[in-house]
């Protein structure tokens, strides 16, 4: 899996990263790890013990946070990830629909599975009345479509590269 | 010098409105990026005025390709005319989103022309209690869903003394805060999203007042990571009220200090239960907090802590500003004033309303909603969330306020409503609050957290036409313990789908068919 341009693990660098927000906020663990996995994309498992000594709590505290939000990832993320609303109102306009086509084409297609990743579901983006809604790369998709996915992946694409 | 609006709503951008935005921007033309009108299904709304504050005309639909072909071409079928005169909008009350579609979000200067600061500076020449006392007589009821009276809720937080937080001497910093509940995480809501991002000043002036009236010195928005456009606009609107006084030390000249920051959920849907949200914000696993105490008492941090929603908290500048007398003339019974109604899935013209309650799921579904977006029959409507029940088509009369929806078994939520055509399958549906239900349960009882797994092992067997009556019977077992034995809504209320739709539509239930999921 691509690291999608997070730079590598370090620990200096986390650091760097977490101490004003232990100098400063009022339980500062999750917005620790939210300030981890912001810059190198996820939170990686030596992260887990460096947040726990800087906000003076056990592993088993830090481990309980990550494991509790869906949001953070013990793995780098996949350079476009595309994440389709599992939510009630794209159900209603076929989103079920979208996901077995989106899956079918991935396993079809593996430079693209491996590219977006594997779709974690996500429940809810705000866009129920344009629905099926869609997150690639952080764009914000409503009328989904296969074709309007793969248009977003490419368009990521090329944002990639041009950054 | 004409004026062009193209939405920066992020439903907006989601359609195209950036490109529609660049090209016209291309063409040389004056681009304000305003919040979204509401109409969704019209989105990229384009509008158009001949100097910055005059009526506008619009353009539905717009494609960046085509914005040299239809604009301003008055003979296109996308042409709308006067925006204002659109019966969707028209028909509406609005008082929360009185500015959301017309403004720049983020020009102080606009939202000060547009009404904004009013509400506040009527606060600051009133004592705090007098205040309280407003929102009291407004009847303005908690937003989110429980529908607890505001007025209530800030009496008694400012009736506490300011504590330090728990753990620390009493010779530490007290403190008394103000929490937004923007966990939007409702499926089929999105009005808290569209205000931060369309007026996130009102939300911020709706702060401060509550601040003055309980003696807050700090508030935090609980925004959901799933929106990263309101935080992105909210977190600009809060530089610029700290640049225009508006937040922080003195405000607008007088001893109030008070400032605001957004902290992100890590998508949790329980943390937008306010016990598990002040866990969250303590940085904690969103695990629900057993009450007493009340967070008004002891909240955040151990300290004395209003938490209100995003719309309950946007309503009383409107309230301060016309008067809450004004407010409780609308609605009807025990729910007062407006409710931004938000219309979802399957429906022609879904968007936002804002009108009185008392207005029948009935006319929002038909008069405002068109029906459905495929064009075949309504089945269903689920109305509250994912924890709402499911009312089939011919049960659309009910009044849309607190207890007329409780009375006819649903409930009003958040005020999402969401359409479902003939095709949906009801017991796949109850199968998926059940699931939803396992996925997000914070695990602290276990009526929820086991519950819901047994629930969605059960409706698979009684889809898979096993033992079918033992199984249904077991079920609804299942659906009481929930309902008496959970510690918040989470396990409470996933009941509330499960069995409207196995008593509303049974004979989804009673074919075998392959489970799905």
């Amino acid at each position: 899996m691509s690291t999608a341009g997070y730079p590598q693990w370090h620990p200096d660098a986390a650091q760097t990263l977490i101490a004003p927000i232990v100098a400063s906020a009022p339980g500062p663990v999750l917005l620790c790890l939210q300030a981890v996995q912001s810059h190198f994309g996820y939170v990686p498992a030596d992260a887990v013990g460096l947040v726990a000594d800087a906000c003076n709590v056990s592993r088993a505290d830090v481990h309980g946070v990550v494991t509790f939000y869906a949001d953070l990832r013990d793995a780098p993320p996949p350079a476009i990830p595309v994440r389709l609303c599992a939510a009630e109102a794209c159900q209603a306009v076929g989103g079920r629909q979208l996901k077995a086509d989106w899956t079918a084409l991935c396993q079809s297609d593996t430079a693209l599975a491996a590219l977006t990743g594997t779709d974690e579901p996500i429940f809810c983006l705000g866009n129920c009345a344009l629905g099926p809604a869609a997150l690639v790369d952080g764009e914000l998709l409503g009328c989904a479509d296969v074709r309007r996915l793969q248009d977003a992946v490419i368009r990521a694409q090329a944002a990639g590269e041009s950054a | 010098m004409s004026v062009w609006f193209v939405p920066r709503d992020a439903a907006a951008r989601s359609m195209g409105a950036d490109a529609v935005a660049a090209a016209l921007e291309a063409r040389g033309e004056t681009v304000v990026r305003n919040g979204s009108r509401g109409m969704l299904w019209m989105e990229p709304l384009v509008e158009r005025a001949d100097e910055r504050h005059g009526p506008r005309v619009g353009w539905r639909n717009v494609t960046a390709d085509a914005v040299d072909v239809a604009l301003p071409d008055e003979q296109s079928e996308q042409y709308l005319g006067a925006v204002e005169e659109i019966d969707y909008l028209a028909r509406q009350n609005r008082w929360i989103y009185e500015r959301v579609g017309i403004t720049d979000p983020v020009d102080p200067e606009d939202y000060v022309a547009h009404g904004g600061l009013t509400g506040l500076k009527n606060a600051l020449a009133m004592s705090g209690s007098d205040v309280v006392q407003a929102v009291t007589d407004s009847g303005l009821r908690g937003r989110g869903g429980a529908g607890f009276p505001a007025g209530i809720k800030w009496r008694t937080v400012a009736d506490q003394a300011p504590q330090p937080h728990v753990g620390e001497s009493q010779s530490a910093p007290k403190h008394k805060y103000i929490c937004v509940n923007a966990d939007e995480g409702d499926s089929g809501t999105f009005a808290d999203r569209m205000l931060m991002e369309g007026d996130p000043f009102c939300l911020l002036e709706g702060m401060t007042i509550a601040a003055h009236a309980v003696g807050a010195d700090r508030g935090f928005v609980y925004l959901r990571s799933e929106y990263p456009d309101a935080i992105a606009t909210l977190q600009a609107a809060i530089w610029i009220a700290r640049e225009q006084g508006w937040l922080g030390h003195n405000i607008l000249d007088s001893d109030l200090c008070f400032d605001v920051e957004i902290r992100v959920g890590a998508g949790s849907y329980v943390c937008g239960e306010e016990t598990a949200m002040l866990e969250s914000l303590e940085g904690r696993r969103g695990m629900v907090r057993a009450k007493p105490p009340l967070p008004a008492i002891k909240g955040l941090f151990g300290t004395p802590t209003v938490i209100n929603n995003v719309l309950t908290i946007a309503s009383v500048p409107s309230i301060l500003a016309r008067g809450a007398e004004a407010y409780a003339a609308l609605g009807q019974n025990r729910s007062l004033g407006t409710q931004v109604f938000q219309l979802a899935g399957n429906i022609a013209q879904g968007g936002i309303v804002e009108t009185a309650f008392g207005i029948t799921a009935r006319e929002l579904v038909e008069d405002f909603g068109g029906g459905t977006r495929s064009g075949r029959p309504l089945r269903a409507v689920q109305i509250g969330g994912p924890l709402g029940a499911y009312l089939s088509a011919d049960k659309l009369d009910v009044a849309m306020e607190y207890e007329a929806l409780i009375a006819a078994g649903g409930m009003l939520g958040h005020g999402g409503v969401v359409l479902f055509d003939d095709t949906v399958n009801m017991a796949e549906q109850a199968r998926f609050a059940m699931d939803f239900c396992v996925e997000e349960s914070c695990g602290k009882c276990t009526p929820c957290r086991i519950g819901a797994v047994r629930g969605v092992e059960t409706i698979d067997k009684i889809r898979a036409g096993k033992d079918v009556a033992a199984n249904t019977e077991l079920l609804r077992d299942l659906c009481d313990v929930m309902t008496q034995g959970s510690l918040c809504a989470m396990g409470g209320l996933t009941p509330n789908p499960v069995l409207s739709a196995l008593n509303t539509f049974p004979e989804d239930f009673a074919s075998p068919v392959i489970a799905t999921g």
